[in-house]
């Protein structure tokens, strides 16, 4: 049953097409004796930044918009150091295709791992420092006074010693001519006007009049749509479809086989292209994964929680060995199941294949490995290919994968010269996925007769997300270091918050056909509930508040945003009659985070989340007001997966299909957030996943302090558990 | 061939009478603020008006609406003016992806038509779309804004 990696050559295509290597940034490039211009004309000042004639400051985004605001904040970034008017700020993205025929000059444009911002932060508030240089410079040559007489401030160049003013966009053709400076002082974030400032987003007024176009809603002139089936069984292959059946239906045009496994109709229109696949007979061999049930994979991971051969993720001193030693041992199995991103926006893409050039339009996180997918399915060179990235309506780390793109131009390869727009259904979508992992844990913890944790082994069990999708990422001998986000000893990604002297945390690999995917929080939403539950059970089984154990041994930091929640909530005093309290606190995505929940649970079961707490230490803040927002958000996907989220596998497939199977949490069932955002300087963490791993725990506990019941296997719909 | 009123303007509609008001609006009309999300009622992400009543227009059929007032995200501002539940949130900058609003929106503006001071509770029973991005905290507190606009 274990299922073998394969090994993907894609993300090393764009690299190894990027001629030299490495990242040439578009501050740094040498410019020839001609300007770089924007489409409408404009100059660029540096390929980050153009500037046009009436003041405009067209800021370039290289990552992908998906709703977590990093689009915003990139900009409020390299506005911050252009020392422009913000309210003449607007951005644009350039293309996959455009940063590599400049070697790569927007450097990584994929957005996942909540990295948008603090992987790119430096070089963009560069590329703004820089043009900021350069404009100052331009207008001090026109005035014949050095530079250093000169200052800028809200898009407007001033001459202090004779009063002259200019603004950026007169003097931005000159600015653009001049050679980029060597040397790059940033501000020190203390000194941010515009960064660190909780603005508006730049994306709202058209998301609220129906104006905003997304991927699904591209219209080209002479455009197709195609509706596709894939095979149920992820390995599965096409026996048979029975074409003839569906071709005089309304509208059709074309049915189209699609790679081995999948069947496309191209029609006239979506829905008429959905009820001819609808239609369309189509036979499948699911392959021997047609014998996998949920139930064989629980036992098969089962199988790993004791088994001799693990990879090591974080070890000090004897756990083991401590363990057996103890006076007294505590242990338990928890697990968690296959979830979907479920994005509201379905998979879709419109391609357009010609002889000699291939382009794609749509939502992607990944524009970069969108490209390569695009050069590689149509068979054309990657510079005769390009992917113009739209707004995604929801990402949650979905849209980095390219099965949806390869479909889309093996499609559009099959009626060249025809732009056609593939869309996914939603049951296709569900049945489709690259699932958040499944998996099972098992937690062993010696006490010592002072009531001292002696040892402490967590032992996973289950898949693996770089066996699944990037082969490429395992270590040599086969482990996934991803595994263990927030688990090992000394990551800036996220190490684990205690220090106990016998420490032992490992993973037996266990990987089925069904694929896992980067999820929103990827592997910290389960790793976050095997610890910080059972600290709880661990507190709780010596009689101490779990504040007090958790503070015992966590490190400085991680034990900073627990206490600011525990004080925000007034840990020190009790509930109101009937609330309960459960805390949380994780490392996740180079972020701290905590959480405390209060609920009420009736006696039957009904569950009323209260109040959330919740704190996050990202380093640094750059838009506190979309941080709030991007937190209070992350606890609805945290909470859904907690109650709803569970993708179970019957005959090698997929059982839930739709929202009616595969519930997501409502108004009604959320609780009020208070974010508590306490940057403290000096690292750079991420935002929208990390306050994920934190909601499922926090309410877990309170639900055991409700209740004195553990429930220690996730969705809680199948626990007794429902929302009053 | 049906006749369907869009936004205050009448439409000749030569499709099949089964295809989803949905469907109608995104392809045939080319209207795309109204939002495929499930097909099946279950997200809200389609809801438009239908004689002012926010309705789920992915299983509403063609044959179903036709001579009847149907409003969509793209027609709730009136002469260039923000309806004030788009107001609210602009000011209150709610949408993250963006892509379930136009459902909200139009559920909202509904639901201060019956109820022009909802309380939470009034909120919590009306507005059952999903949104994924978890804007909920948000649309509360622009709701509210609304109803006191």
């Amino acid at each position: 049953m274990n299922y073998a990696p394969k090994f993907d050559r894609r993300s090393f295509v764009i690299g190894a097409a990027a001629v030299g290597g490495g990242l040439a940034l578009g501050l740094r490039l040498p410019f020839g004796p001609d300007i770089v211009r924007a489409a409408d004309g404009s100059p660029e000042v540096n390929a980050w930044v153009v500037i046009r004639p009436d003041d405009t400051v067209v800021i370039r985004i290289a990552r992908s918009e998906m709703g977590q605001g990093s689009l915003t904040g990139l900009a409020q970034l390299v506005a911050e150091e252009l020392e422009c008017d913000w309210t003449k700020v607007t951005t644009e993205y350039p293309t996959p295709g455009q940063s590599l025929a400049r070697k790569r000059v927007y450097g990584d444009m994929s957005t996942g791992g909540s990295r948008g911002i603090r992987t790119s932060h430096q070089y963009v508030r560069e590329a703004g420092a820089a043009a900021r240089t350069m404009l100052i410079q331009a207008a001090a040559n026109e005035w014949k006074v050095p530079a250093s007489e000169c200052s800028a401030a809200n898009s407007v160049i001033t001459h202090q010693a004779s009063g002259r003013k200019t603004t950026y966009g007169k003097v931005a053709e000159a600015a653009a001519k001049l050679e980029a400076p060597k040397d790059i002082k940033l501000k020190d974030p203390k000194d941010w006007k515009i960064a660190g400032k909780g603005l508006k987003r730049l994306d709202t007024a058209d998301k609220l009049t129906g104006k905003q176009v997304y991927g699904i809603d591209i219209k080209m002139p002479g455009m197709l749509v195609a509706a596709i089936k894939d095979s149920p069984v992820r390995t599965g292959k096409i026996k048979s479809f029975d074409a003839a059946k569906v071709a005089g239906m309304p509208g059709v045009k074309k049915v189209v086989q699609v790679g081995d496994s999948g069947v496309a109709v191209i029609a006239d229109s979506y829905w008429r292209a959905h009820k001819a696949i609808e239609a369309l007979p189509i036979v499948w061999d699911p392959g021997e994964a047609g014998k996998v049930s949920s139930a064989s994979i629980a036992e098969f991971l089962k199988g790993g929680l004791d088994a001799e051969q693990a990879f090591v993720g974080n070890k000090a001193g004897d756990a083991k060995g401590a363990v057996a030693g103890a006076v007294r041992k505590i242990e338990a199995v928890y697990s968690y199941p296959y979830q979907n991103h479920a994005t509201m926006e379905p998979m879709n893409m419109t391609a357009l294949y010609t002889a000699d050039k291939c382009e794609v339009w749509g939502p992607t996180q990944n524009g970069e490995a969108a490209l390569a997918a695009v050069s590689e399915e149509s068979g054309l060179p990657i510079g005769k290919c390009d992917v113009h990235k739209f707004l995604c309506g929801g990402g949650f780390g979905r849209r980095g994968r390219v099965d949806y793109v390869r479909q889309a131009v093996a499609i559009a390869k099959q009626m060249p010269g025809t732009p056609i727009k593939l869309i996914w259904s939603r049951e296709e979508d569900m049945t489709h996925c690259g699932y958040h992992p499944v998996t099972q844990a098992k937690l062993t913890a010696g006490v010592d007769a002072a009531g001292n944790v002696v040892g402490f082994h967590m032992r996973i069990s289950g898949q693996s997300i770089a066996a699944s999708l990037a082969p490429e990422r395992l270590d040599p001998d086969g482990r996934d270091t991803i595994v263990f986000q927030g688990l090992t000893p000394n990551s800036p990604e996220g190490n684990f918050g205690y220090t106990f002297p016998n420490l032992l945390i490992d993973h037996a690999m266990r990987n089925t056909h069904v694929l896992a995917g980067f999820w929103r929080g990827v592997n910290v939403n389960h790793n976050a509930i095997y610890t910080e539950c059972f600290i709880d059970e661990v507190a709780d089984a010596l009689g101490q508040d779990k504040l007090a154990f958790r503070l015992k041994f966590l490190k400085p930091k991680h034990a900073a945003v627990l206490k600011a929640v525990a004080d925000k909530v007034g840990w020190s005093t009790p509930a109101p009659q009937g609330v309960y309290r459960g805390l949380s606190q994780y490392m996740a995505h180079a972020s701290y985070v905590a959480a405390c929940a209060e609920v009420l649970v009736s006696p039957q079961g009904g569950l009323k989340m209260h109040r959330i707490v919740a704190a996050i230490d990202p380093g640094y803040a750059v838009n506190p007001a979309q941080i709030e927002r991007q937190v209070a958000g992350s606890f609805v996907f945290g909470l859904s997966a907690l109650l709803y989220g569970e993708c179970t596998v019957k005959d090698g497939a997929i059982e839930q299909t739709n929202f009616d199977t595969y519930n997501s949490l409502r108004i009604r069932e959320m609780p009020k957030v208070e974010v508590i955002v306490m940057p403290s300087g000096g690292f750079w963490g991420g935002v929208g996943e990390p306050t994920v791993s934190v909601a499922a725990p926090a309410v877990l506990n309170a639900i055991f302090a409700a209740t004195g019941k553990r429930l220690r296997s996730i969705p809680l719909m199948h626990e007794g558990i429902r929302t009053a | 061939m049906p006749t369907l009123i869009v936004n205050g303007q009448s439409h000749n509609v030569d499709v099949e009478p089964d295809t989803p008001l949905l469907w109608v609006l995104r392809d045939t009309l080319g209207m795309t603020g109204t939002k495929y999300g499930c097909g099946i009622a279950q997200c809200g992400a389609c809801t438009v008006h239908i004689n002012g009543v926010a309705t789920r227009s992915c299983s509403v059929q063609l044959s179903d609406v036709a001579g009847k007032e149907i409003t969509t995200i793209e027609g709730l501002a009136a002469n260039g003016v923000l309806h004030k539940v788009q107001q609210a949130w602009l000011e209150h900058d709610v949408p993250q992806c963006g892509y379930c609003q136009s459902g909200m929106i139009m559920a909202v503006a509904d639901l201060l038509k019956t109820k022009p001071k909802p309380t939470d509770a009034d909120i919590d029973a009306a507005i059952t779309n999903i949104c994924r991005c978890g804007t909920f905290q948000q649309v509360r507190a622009a709701i509210h804004a609304a109803a006191n606009a």
